[in-house]
């Protein structure tokens, strides 16, 4: 049967139109993209991993934002500050690894543990506004990054490199829907290439393992924990530091394996995204890791708006927005589908609560 | 544990000489108690007699300044929760610590997991061992429920698995039949029974006399933190126990004498009520209160009592349906529209609602009459006439403060509760609305309220009465409502009402109806 009259009718039709020109965009455009998307979609699912791991045990961070960047700067300058002892290093088959990259990584997750250590004792031992004690880190993260790049950077150092994306033979790719599937999720660098384990490997730990059950536990009744002899205060400082590694994680990849270097603000709020896709993924890793894809397909789209836009009617009405309206989407996207999530999705009970030990009475 | 059944000379556990002080008070002064292996001792007093003090210490919560704790005959320090566990002792609160959104086998291994390796849970292993425990004890128990969905009489059936899979020699049981139905009452002591027969050691705190009567082999009484008297149920009854607990006297029973209602005063018809999440929480209340009775609601908590009375005094807006007062039409009218109309409430939470902690008693004694005459002038308010009222009001109602300007939250929960009844009390009122009005209180101060309110009852108000305690709610009212999943399912006379007919009702709804008398006015 030739739908081309309907169709053409339909165009006739102006909104009805642009509806189809847009979804014949998005569907040419988003399986050729499926590995951009997952490079998109890398800090935002390991920023929610980070996330969860903190609220499941009661402490809200919001100092995602600030500790990835921090981290991912700090990766940076290692490799900068690094690179000349090591001269020209032969780098690895898969994934190209040198020694200096390494390193760079180990530094971004360890200063990336040391600030979650500090949120930690902020708003564990000190009982401080956790949300204030984020906000700080946030804030401090973005000035120092700032002004310290602004120093190194006058005389454009090199850093050390980025990691390579494993090619994975076409054999894979080319098998119907799958391979669009191991594209997306193999045609990846190393830290990006891990996220689906870091996944699955937290959402098992999380729900089977004696941990997991003790963080759940301490993150809905900390009072029930602590009466059945579980150390609370230890509980929750263990999580956030451990939370601290997959934001140092997400850091690293920024400025060395999604690019080589730092740019300013590099993170531009994927830390909050990071949080959004908690939230919408009901504080389980699985969850998170959907959303943050379907955050990553926003974010994709509304670069490739940009780049290569599409043709027809709808490419002439878009080429009359400004740019910066595509830029802004993803993030309205975000607003909108938190508002339809919010309030369905419960958090874990005393989550932003400090807890205070039973003051015998 | 079978074997702690043959006659053992050393008491299970003893506790010798415990004395804590805090700061201003001694809690526990020189507390002795002697629990013997397979013996179910009662531990009786009022709120702030010290008992959650020397059960904190056993458990490891508190350090006695002085004393010391024996099990089986040895000394030993027990410095925390875990330590108490590793030794058998284990604690069932009066404030369930159960975690609502994990199931029933998560909650019981938390903090003493049945692992598979050193990381995972045997789930598998786990439940066979719970369900197996269950049957011991004659119930039958899904691990895979989530907790936050059961009964409190199951929930508590959950705490007292947690204990035994623990391995729980003593086991210490804080208020345990505060919410439950009689029925619910019923079935956890032949559970307690049963685990006394299998030679564990009970010690069951508690301030309701009868049933301490019923279920202790001994009895110890503590007053003002020592103890006053030890006794065998067979050898006292509740008014001497009530003596020795409170120190005098006391008139247990509340005498409310004969009623004589008059003309209907608050008529609630086909009223509906949503809770805060947007469910139907009342479904469909009718109901009456005649001017000079009582009318108390029983049911257990959660039943919808607390969206009814919402609605009722104006702070809820009602779904459907309407509220009457005196025959006026005042559904959906403000909380302040009521009070004006001569409607007191007293709220269930008397820290969330029913004060404002940080404000000085005596702003607090004005809550609902700050704004007019003569405490205030135009806008600016009378301190002079608010401290003179106050002053008043602490010497008629009771309330034991060193003064009017010191902060609520500084005094007792008695005397934060005879705050309450003095503010809303002091008035001619048409109808008094009362949620929990005696939660947590000690005996003397429920003995206060209740002649309080029995004294606006005679004046002519009518009372609305919710209690999640039946007791109270047998006690004082004239006719009784059991509600049940929203619904009022039965009315039946104050004065010839069966407690167990009416546990049933509030358990069940009334499905099987047992014959209780027709309701007359």
């Amino acid at each position: 049967m030739d739908l081309t009259p309907i169709i053409n009718g339909l165009y006739g039709i102006p909104v009805v139109g642009l509806v189809f020109q847009l979804a014949g965009y998005l569907v040419s455009v988003i399986p050729q993209n499926g590995p951009n998307i997952m490079q998109q979609a890398t800090p935002l699912a390991l920023g929610a991993i980070c996330g969860v791991l903190c609220e499941r045990s009661g402490v809200v961070n919001i100092a995602i934002e600030g500790t990835m960047l921090a981290a991912a700067f700090t990766a940076w300058v290692v490799g900068v500050a690094i690179q000349p002892m090591f001269g020209t290093p032969n780098p690895s088959d898969i994934f190209g690894i040198t020694l200096p990259l390494l390193i760079a990584l180990a530094a971004a997750v360890l200063v990336a543990m040391a600030i979650s250590a500090l949120h930690a004792w902020l708003s564990i031992s000190l009982r401080a506004d956790q949300i204030i004690s984020g906000t700080i880190i946030n804030i401090a993260a973005a000035g120092l990054t700032g002004y310290l790049n602004q120093l190194i950077s006058q005389n454009s150092p090199a850093g050390a490199g980025e990691f390579a994306r494993f090619v994975p033979p076409a054999a894979l790719t080319n098998l119907p829907v799958i391979g669009w599937v191991l594209a997306l999720l193999l045609n990846q660098g190393p830290i990006s290439i891990s996220v689906i384990v870091l996944v699955v490997g937290t959402q098992v730990w999380l729900f089977r393992s004696r941990w997991g059950l003790r963080t759940r536990a301490v993150g809905e009744h900390p009072r029930a924990a602590e009466t059945v002899g579980i150390d609370v205060i230890r509980t929750r400082y263990r999580n956030v530091i451990l939370g601290g590694v997959f934001a140092g994680l997400a850091g690293a990849f920024l400025s060395i394996e999604a690019t080589n270097s730092f740019q300013q603000n590099m993170t531009a709020g994927r830390g909050f995204i990071a949080l959004a896709a908690m939230i919408m993924g009901r504080w389980t890793p699985i969850g998170s890791f959907g959303a943050a894809l379907l955050f990553a397909t926003f974010l994709q789209i509304g670069t490739l708006i940009n780049i290569a836009p599409p043709s027809g009617q709808l490419g002439s009405i878009m080429a009359g927005v400004p740019p910066q309206l595509f830029d802004a989407l993803p993030y309205i996207l975000t607003i909108v589908i938190l508002a339809g999530v919010v309030g369905r999705s419960t958090p874990p009970a005393a989550d932003g609560q400090p807890y205070e030990r039973e003051a015998a009475t | 544990m079978t074997d702690e059944t043959g006659p053992s000379l050393a008491p299970a556990l003893e506790m010798r000489g415990i004395t804590k002080r805090y700061p201003g008070v001694v809690a526990n002064d020189g507390i002795n108690l002697q629990v013997r292996p397979g013996e179910i001792h009662a531990l009786l007093g009022e709120n702030g007699a010290g008992k959650t003090t020397l059960m904190n210490v056993l458990y490891g919560l508190a350090t006695p300044d002085e004393g010391e704790i024996l099990l089986d005959g040895k000394v030993v320090t027990i410095s925390g929760p875990s330590d108490a566990i590793a030794r058998g002792i284990n604690m069932v609160h009066q404030h369930f610590m159960l975690v609502p959104v994990l199931t029933v086998a998560e909650n019981i291994l938390l903090g003493d997991e049945t692992m598979a390796n050193r990381i995972f849970l045997d789930r598998r292993e786990a439940h066979r061992r719970i369900i197996e425990l269950g049957r011991r004890f004659g119930f039958e128990i899904d691990p895979e429920a989530k907790v936050g969905s059961l009964s409190v009489g199951w929930q508590q059936r959950v705490e007292i698995l947690k204990a035994l899979y623990r391995n729980a020699r003593i086991l210490v049981l804080d208020e345990p039949t505060a919410v439950l139905t009689p029925q619910e009452t019923d079935e956890i002591f032949g559970v307690l029974r049963r685990l006394a027969a299998e030679g564990h050691s009970i010690v069951f705190i508690s301030h309701k006399l009868y049933e301490v009567l019923e279920i202790a082999d001994r009895i110890t009484v503590i007053r003002r933190g020592r103890v006053v008297g030890e006794r065998l149920p067979s050898a006292t009854d509740e008014d001497d126990l009530a003596a020795l607990m409170v120190g005098r006297e006391v008139q247990l029973t509340v005498d409310r004498g004969e009623s004589h209602p008059a003309g209907v005063v608050l008529e609630v018809a086909g009223l509906e009520v949503r809770d805060d999440r947007g469910q139907p929480a009342v479904r469909g209340v009718d109901l009456e209160v005649r001017a000079g009775e009582i009318f108390g609601i029983a049911g257990v908590a959660g039943n919808g009592q607390d969206e009814l009375v919402e609605a009722i005094v104006g702070l809820r807006k009602p779904a459907a349906g309407s509220v009457r007062l005196a025959g006026k039409d005042v559904t959906g009218h403000s909380p302040r529209m009521m009070n004006e109309d001569a409607v007191a409430y007293v709220p269930a939470d008397r820290h969330r609602f029913g004060l404002i902690l940080s404000f000085p008693l005596a702003d607090n004694l004005v809550l609902t009459s700050y704004y007019r005459s003569p405490y205030a002038r135009g806008i600016v308010r009378d301190p002079r006439a608010i401290q003179r009222d106050a002053v008043t009001s602490i010497e008629r109602y009771d309330i034991r403060t060193p003064s009017a300007t010191v902060r609520a939250s500084t005094l007792s929960g008695g005397n934060q509760q005879k705050a309450v009844v003095a503010r809303e009390f002091d008035r001619d009122l048409k109808l008094l609305v009362l949620d929990q009005p005696t939660r947590g209180l000690d005996v003397g101060s429920i003995e206060f309220i209740h002649h309080q309110v029995i004294a606006k009852r005679d004046a002519g108000t009518a009372v609305l009465l919710v209690s999640a305690e039946l007791d109270e709610v047998l006690e004082m009212s004239d006719r009784i409502g059991v509600m049940f999943e929203g619904r009022i399912v039965a009315v039946v006379d104050g004065r010839t009402a069966d407690k167990n007919a009416v546990g049933l009702l509030m358990a069940t709804g009334g499905e099987e109806r047992p014959p209780v008398p027709a309701a007359t006015a």
